[in-house]
């Protein structure tokens, strides 16, 4: 096929998408869940398409966007690399670092309540440090735990600590002063109340505070394998790649890092919508 | 001052708890130098020599504030050994990528408000463009743009910005301009309100506070950004440059003073979003 006729025929599945996107959207189907859930996925499909379309009618260059289907192929014949990066950085830099920040924040943020004194200085604090570029801590940390994951992990942990910490801090003081009252009344102690009333109560800011964990963490592990590495991990992976234009690698470990981070916040906001049931955002 | 005192004693233990880290830190070196010389150390002689190397690997506050001042103040502000220089090639990348993050998170919000297609095919990814890690196309984007002649680093540096800023200002500016409820829709319907009218009367000015609030979230998002992107390979200019510089040539101090550079840097557009905000929001009659 001509460069022209495979640009015309991307287009026209493109309009025709639309047309139809926009005529669900529009009917009843589109409030329907299936509705929801088919006009964002044909949208994504539709933007490959154009993408493949681009790539073989020549309108950008292989070398600087390689089609999606290369990319998929590369993907097909790589698979070893990819689980050997997917383990180095995910499971073990960014997974570990996840679970010890947010874990460290929690018993924080349960001390902070403890000590009003505590709270009251460190919340400013952390309500200043959770806005600082952390990730420039990244050179620092990998001097000190060396190149394997255990300093990734390290960088996760400072990440996504205050984030986290300022969110449980806040969800903690969200239960209401009448249940809090009536938790007094029954003679309930600080531990019943807090592990009964206000645990749960604090869940939906902890969820959020999970979620931007959740992005943050993937973040901190693949820019501190930029200053230092195994032979193995996506950061070292996509930089080395990358200097060396083999595109398609870098791609398909782009691809595995979207789809590793976006299946960390779905699983996530799933476990949130079983915990948080009760909560009005969760209720339709 | 009630306020200001648990903030004072909290920064003072995490100070304490810094110089005792120091010491501990770097003891290894001091006592590795002694053994080299055939002599013991005391306690007395430990703690100042942990306090005065030259690649510490903990460097004590007082030694960061001294680099930190030395790179803002000893040399001319255009010189490249200069803090300032760095921080406002910084600053000017966080800028474009901040613009860039509001027109294409207003524009975005606008299209999704107005269009329920827009709503139903792009809300959802743009929820899931901020869950991967921008940082994993980071030295793919200055690797594009130098293989199509972007020459420089500015342009991926604001995209990369952009990329983490529009999303905040996006989900306030959609959650506002569907703040009014309906009785003042209804109001103005009865007007014979056009629907340019509603929104330039109504939406837009009810939607003024939330993009104030957001705009905090994403300059801080924007700093982040135009720092990662003058990370990885080979960057020379910036506060990114300094601390990889810093970390390549074996000179803690740099990086540290760079990365207090940042945190300065932060807070200033961090008060400058805020002072906006209260500015706008008096003059629209918010009560605070």
């Amino acid at each position: 096929m001509s460069a022209g006729m495979i640009l015309t025929l991307g287009l026209a599945f493109w309009l025709g998408a639309w047309a139809l996107n926009v005529a669900i959207a529009g009917s009843r189907a589109g409030r329907s869940g299936l509705g929801r859930a088919f006009v964002p996925l044909l949208f994504g499909f539709t933007l490959l398409v154009l993408w493949e379309a681009a790539s073989r009618a020549g309108l950008v260059e292989p070398v600087v966007l390689p089609a999606p289907t290369a990319i998929a192929a590369r993907i097909a014949v790589s698979t070893d690399i990819l689980w050997a990066d997917f383990v180095q950085t995910v499971l073990k830099g960014a997974l570990s670092g996840f679970l010890i920040g947010t874990g460290a924040a929690m018993v924080t943020a349960v001390i902070c309540d403890r000590v009003p004194f505590l709270r009251a200085g460190l919340l400013p604090i952390g309500n200043f440090v959770a806005a600082l570029p952390i990730i420039g801590l990244a050179p620092i940390l990998v001097m000190w735990f060396g190149f394997g994951w255990q300093s990734k992990a390290a960088v996760v942990v400072a990440m996504v600590f205050f984030p986290m910490l300022v969110n449980v801090v806040a969800g903690l003081a969200a239960s209401e002063r009448m249940q809090r009252d009536l938790m007094a009344t029954w003679g309930a102690s600080y531990w019943q109340s807090l592990w009964k009333l206000r645990l749960p109560a604090a869940m939906p800011f902890v969820f959020n505070g999970l979620k931007i964990a959740a992005s943050l963490a993937l973040i901190g592990a693949i820019v501190a394998e930029y200053f230092g590495s195994p032979v193995v991990g996506m950061g070292f992976r996509i930089s080395t790649a990358a200097g060396v234009l083999n595109l398609e690698l870098v791609w398909a470990e782009i691809a595995v890092a979207a789809l590793s981070g976006s299946a960390f916040y779905g699983l996530i906001a799933l476990i949130e919508k079983g915990v948080t049931f009760w909560h009005p955002s969760q209720r339709n | 001052m009630k306020r200001a005192l648990p903030v004072l004693a909290v920064l003072l233990g995490i100070i304490v708890m810094w110089y005792l880290a120091t010491v501990w830190m770097n003891s290894a070196w001091v006592y590795d130098q002694a053994a080299r010389e055939g002599r013991t150390v005391t306690l007395a002689e430990l703690i100042p020599a942990t306090m005065a190397q030259d690649r510490p690997l903990l460097p004590p506050p007082h030694q960061v504030a001294a680099k930190l001042w030395e790179g803002l103040t000893a040399q001319a502000v255009t010189s490249k050994r200069s803090l300032v220089y760095h921080g406002f090639i910084t600053f000017r990348g966080t800028m474009f990528g901040f613009a860039l993050g509001i027109v294409l998170g207003v524009g975005l919000a606008l299209a999704i408000v107005r269009f329920r297609v827009m709503d139903l095919s792009v809300m959802p990814w743009a929820i899931i463009s901020q869950t991967v890690p921008i940082v994993a196309i980071a030295p793919m984007i200055l690797a594009v743009s130098n293989k199509v002649g972007i020459d420089g680093r500015e342009v991926p540096k604001a995209i990369i910005a952009a990329y983490l800023s529009f999303f905040p200002v996006l989900v306030s500016m959609v959650k506002g301009l569907r703040a009014p409820d309906q009785m003042q829709l209804d109001l103005l319907k009865t007007w014979g309100a056009s629907e340019m009218q509603t929104f330039r009367k109504l939406r837009l000015p009810a939607s003024m506070p939330y993009f104030f609030a957001s705009l905090k979230v994403a300059v801080a998002a924007a700093l982040v950004g135009t720092i990662v992107g003058e990370l990885p390979t080979g960057a020379v200019e910036g506060l990114g440059a300094r601390m990889l510089i810093g970390s390549q040539y074996g000179e803690p101090l740099i990086t540290w003073a760079a990365l207090f550079a940042s945190a300065m840097l932060a807070g200033l557009l961090i008060v400058a979003v805020t002072g906006l905000e209260r500015l706008a929001n008096a003059k629209m009659g918010v009560r605070a």
